[in-house]
């Protein structure tokens, strides 16, 4: 199908009218059986064989094949004969199996199909020998490295080295194995591509998945190379999956290079924080310290992707870090405190201010979790005030926000993510998944590659891996488009859709147009009868971005339009670090609690340590509104302590009774408040009279647009948050791919020599 | 200054480029071979001097400088380095004749042309037409497909640049690094070979000035490369210089056909021996007798 782009929304790039596959995903057709080593196993038609022997318990080795990706089949350069041959005879004669799977070991067994009647043994003696044979051209040209190698451990060609193959080699090539350069993709990915075997994953990862089409293979035959050719580095925020899909040690990761071994890390399974997505994590640790994070499979949340921000942050937990309370000295500088001193300096701090009732304000930022949250709340509201706010920009976080927080379907991602693949036409208002979710940007681009999905976008341009159809930049071209007077082929699209879907960024609501854009939009939607919100389908969503901001709403972390007309005197920062210096009275008393010595430390008059998101068992609440528990992988440093706890603990010293002193208690608190929030990893949806009567709300608030340009809040995806911004790792991808400055030490080396 | 290292096994070699491109420096931990010698004869030097068993090692080093200098070494009858440059330079590095900011267009005859290629082809499939548009830009671009001709297509196609770089890498018909006003290609395999296509390659060389496969010479008229086959077996051994085949050949007739080439001539391509085609030099050895007509041997009312 021919796209019809806007060119202009790559301006980078050329258009983008022949990216999609021309080869995507038919139908569902009827089943097949075939017998797989004596067991008959039944599985869809148009199933490789590979997934037929997985499914009937006798797993295939494999390299180039993988799930979530188009099938190459490629590893079969190897014996290219044999499995042509074979590949031919195979329904002829029921003789000729074993050789076929033998020869497809790695390869063709991947873009064989299974066919119906089949019987395929995958465990003779035949089968072996070929096996055997297989490993031993993979090696001919493997450096035997394994001792100085990252990959060592958890290296496919490693294991299936052992289990299938020879104890020598039969090669000794009088030129040497293969020489091939190594190529710089950045300050992410290392490589070492002597060690490559050529499935091509990579390639293929950034190809479809990533919509990075700057790798591919230079040559032909043994001098096949991956690479990019020109000298250019990954520029993906998705880049450090390809070091989970490298089968040998070709792509490792740099920051982690040479840290540690796998059988020495303990695995946590854990979320991620530094977006709102959820990513389903596990936290590899090495004592008191976070060695790296890998992705975990949710083919609900992440499928089996995570960014590179959510991956490589983690240095930044190492640094910059509160490890002991702190309390402002007279002469303005911090002075560290034990616990009973910094609690009553706060105490003392808030009678000293004479604070009351609504002047004592709260103020959730990006990473709080959501039992700290509902403690501080119920402090708050039992030192009778209800000023709670966010710390969003331009002090829009002060004031109540303009979707509510009466109902979920609000502030959701309704339609959930898998919900994006069965999507036939997107509308994307003031966001760019990318940054803002890059991984449910990937589900994105997953189903424009494979569906006819259509994607029109309001808001600034961005770079979206997709190609869009541009509606213009403010609300009113959105309301201009909503009023069907956008010509084009996506409002063409949209008409027709089925399934359509609005995704609101979460900046929309920071914006001066917010209420006027969230009203247009519930009005649009309820004028449009049943398309977008109906029994099976509910296609108004929001994109949050901040991870602690769905929990926040969900219990009522805003405050009252009353508390948020009051000048604060006494201001308690919990992970606020994105707040407005501006906003906070001279005179205020301020306490910051969090894990980071950021902008909100500095502007404290007292600080507690926390813990980070990896030092707690916590729970955190996607954009969709699924609630997933995180837990902790290491203990927080110092005499920091969970962040429940330190509420909790202060609650006693200002005098008030919190009805709960353990973990269990506080989730019966939030099983009171929204029992969702205990219901982990389930999603639970709106109803639709609950959802329609949201809307209802939205629409009733009439407001003009002033039409001014919507703007996107993420500039720099790398440095988001505290964690990111004490990254090492995420200052260097700041450098090569968001303000492109040169190595300055290579810069220094010029200087030296001149 | 920058230095490059390359891994094998525990052993580490490292070139050190000092000044220029042109001089490199060996170094093997384990031996302790440090040679400094200028580009193309260096590397061979630092293979006679080592001992045998230290060869095994040093080769995939060899094999790393042999891609960083494209050069083509020859020792004791072996050759290290492929007879093209360009199947040795997978990785494009800016040069001051190569780099993506020369610019290229296709002129307007040659942009007709291209179109008129592009519409063989479903729009969707448009980037069918990547191999004969690189061709087109080779052809232009005096005999090689420079980084901005790929681009240009890649442009041209509305594909992304690295599928063109891929299909340019992949055919060794397209030339990646700039070649003289005349592309010999000598065929060396098998039938040639067994036909003494040794001697036409030697002679080639030496009457082109002593240069070795997949060199220049200097006066840029000749780039000399050995060939696999190219389908001309009846008429062994051959080589084929631009777009023709001269077959055939003696040492003396290849020496003809180069130097009416280096005239600016172009001598007549096919055989260069007396037959036509691929006719049997010996004369026929079948059908000999004279074919009968219409009418003969049948019956006679049907004469």
């Amino acid at each position: 199908m021919l796209r019809i782009v806007a060119s202009a929304s790559r301006p980078t790039r050329l258009a983008v009218a022949n990216r999609r596959n021309i080869a995507s995903t038919s139908a569902r057709q009827a089943d097949i059986t075939l017998t797989v080593d004596g067991k008959e196993v039944t599985v869809p038609q148009g199933s490789a064989l590979i997934q037929a022997c997985e499914a009937a318990g006798s797993p295939i080795p494999r390299f180039c094949y993988h799930d979530r990706l188009a099938i190459a089949g490629n590893c079969r350069w190897h014996v290219p004969r044999r499995g042509t041959t074979l590949t031919k005879t195979r329904c002829v004669m029921a003789r000729s199996l074993p050789f076929l799977v033998s020869s497809f070991f790695y390869s063709s067994s991947s873009a064989a199909p299974a066919m119906n009647g089949q019987v395929v043994f995958t465990n003779t003696p035949l089968v072996h020998e070929a096996r055997e044979g297989v490993m031993e051209f993979l090696l001919a040209n493997h450096p035997l490295d394994c001792p100085i190698c990252d990959q060592g451990g958890e290296c496919d060609l490693q294991d299936q080295s052992i289990r299938y193959g020879s104890d020598r080699t039969r090669f000794h090539e009088i030129t040497g194995k293969r020489a091939v350069s190594n190529k710089d993709l950045g300050p992410i990915v290392k490589t070492s591509m002597n060690r490559c075997i050529q499935c091509t994953r990579c390639v293929r990862f950034a190809n479809e998945v990533a919509g990075v089409e700057d790798l591919g293979t230079t040559g032909r035959g043994n001098d096949l190379q991956i690479g990019m050719y020109v000298e250019k580095m990954m520029d993906s925020e998705l880049s450090g999956n390809v070091i989970d899909l490298c089968p040998v040690g070709a792509l490792t990761s740099k920051p982690y290079a040479f840290q540690a071994r796998p059988w020495e890390l303990k695995n946590t399974e854990s979320i991620d924080v530094l977006d709102a997505v959820g990513s389903n994590i596990r936290v590899d640790s090495r004592g008191v310290q976070v060695m790296r994070i890998q992705p975990r499979t949710n083919d609900n949340v992440n499928e089996e992707w995570i960014s590179d921000k959510t991956r490589y942050a983690y240095d930044g937990l190492r640094t910059q870090r509160l490890t002991t309370p702190l309390v402002k000295g007279p002469d303005n500088r911090f002075v560290a405190a034990s616990w009973p001193d910094a609690l009553s300096a706060i105490a003392d701090g808030l009678k000293r201010t004479g604070a009351s009732g609504n002047e004592i304000k709260a103020v959730a930022g990006h990473l709080a979790d959501t039992e700290s949250l509902v403690v501080l709340k119920d402090l708050v509201n039992r030192l009778g005030s209800d000023n709670l706010a966010s710390d969003l920009a331009d002090k829009s976080g002060d004031a109540p926000p303009v979707h509510g927080v009466d109902i979920k379907s609000n502030y959701s991602f309704n339609s959930s993510i898998p919900g994006l693949e069965s999507a036939d036409a997107i509308l994307l208002v003031g966001t760019n998944p990318r940054h803002e979710a890059a991984v449910l940007n990937s589900r994105i681009r997953k189903s424009w590659l494979h569906s006819e999905l259509v994607v029109g976008m309001v808001g600034p341009r961005a770079d979206t891996t997709y190609a869009y159809e541009h509606l213009g930049e403010d609300a009113k071209a959105l309301q201009k488009f909503l009023g069907g007077k956008t010509n084009g082929d996506f409002a063409e699209r949209w008409a027709k859709a089925e399934r359509p879907m609005i995704i609101v960024g979460s900046a929309i609501g920071e914006h001066v147009d917010g209420e006027a854009v969230f009203s247009m939009l519930a009005q649009y939607i309820q004028s449009a009868g049943t398309r977008l919100v109906r029994d099976d389908w509910n296609g108004f969503n929001v994109l949050q971005r901040v991870a602690s901001r769905p929990a926040a709403y969900e219990i009522g972390f805003v405050p009252s339009r009353a508390a948020a007309s009051t000048t604060p005197k006494f201001i308690y920062l919990l992970n606020a670090d994105e707040i407005d210096p501006a906003s906070i009275p001279a005179d205020a008393f301020v306490v910051y609690q969090g894990h980071h010595g950021d902008r909100g430390a500095a502007l404290a008059d007292v600080c507690l340590p926390g813990a980070a998101y990896t030092e707690k068992g916590a729970t955190w609440v996607n954009t969709e509104g699924r609630s997933q528990l995180g837990r902790a992988a290491v203990p927080p440093p110092g005499a920091a302590r969970d962040d429940w706890k330190i509420v909790r603990a202060l609650a006693e010293v200002v005098g008030v009774d919190l009805p709960y002193d353990d973990v269990v208690s506080v989730r019966d608190r939030m099983w009171a408040i929204s029992p969702s929030l205990v219901r982990w990893d389930a999603l639970e949806e709106t109803s639709l009279p609950v959802a329609k009567a949201g809307l209802a709300s939205l629409a009733g608030k009439k407001k003009a647009a002033t039409g001014q340009k919507l703007e996107l809040p993420i500039t720099n995806f790398y440095q988001t948050d505290v964690v990111s911004r004490a990254s090492v790792t995420m200052a260097q991808c700041t450098r090569a791919f968001v303000t492109r400055e040169s190595e300055p030490l290579a810069k220094g080396a010029v200087e030296m020599h001149a | 200054m920058t230095s490059k290292s390359v891994q094998n096994g525990f052993h580490i070699f490292q070139f050190v480029n000092a000044e220029s491109l042109q001089s490199y420096r060996l170094q093997a931990d384990h031996n302790d071979i440090e040679t400094t010698c200028l580009h193309g004869s260096w590397l061979s030097d630092v293979w006679k001097n080592t001992a045998t068993t230290a060869r095994s090692t040093l080769s995939s080093a060899f094999n790393y400088a042999i891609q960083a200098l494209g050069c083509t070494i020859h020792c004791e009858g072996l050759i290290y380095g492929s007879p093209s440059r360009s199947l040795m330079t997978l990785q494009h590095r800016d040069t001051p004749y190569n780099n993506p900011q020369i610019e290229f267009k296709f002129n307007p005859e040659n942009l007709t042309r291209a179109k008129e290629i592009i519409s063989h082809y479903p729009t969707q499939y448009k980037k069918a037409a990547v191999i004969p548009l690189l061709d087109l830009g080779q052809r232009q671009n005096k005999g090689w497909t420079s980084i901005s001709v790929m681009n240009y297509v890649a442009e041209l196609l509305e594909m992304p640049p690295m599928r063109v770089y891929e299909v340019a890498t992949f055919y060794t018909m397209f030339n990646r690094e700039p070649i003289g006003t005349n592309f010999v290609q000598v065929c060396t395999t098998t039938p040639c070979m067994l036909r003494g296509s040794t001697d036409i390659l030697n002679t080639t060389l030496s009457h082109l000035g002593g240069i070795k496969p997949g060199e220049t010479t200097k006066d840029g008229k000749f780039t000399v490369i050995e060939v696999e086959c190219q389908g001309a077996c009846s008429n062994a051994p051959m080589l084929v210089v631009n777009d023709d085949f001269y077959e055939d050949l003696t040492p003396e007739s290849t020496k003809k056909i180069l130097d009416a080439f280096s005239r600016g001539e172009k001598p007549k391509p096919g055989p260069q021996s007396s037959r036509q085609t691929s006719e049997n030099s010996a004369g026929l050895t079948a059908l000999t007798s004279k074919p009968y007509g219409p009418g003969e041997h049948c019956s006679p009312e049907f004469q």
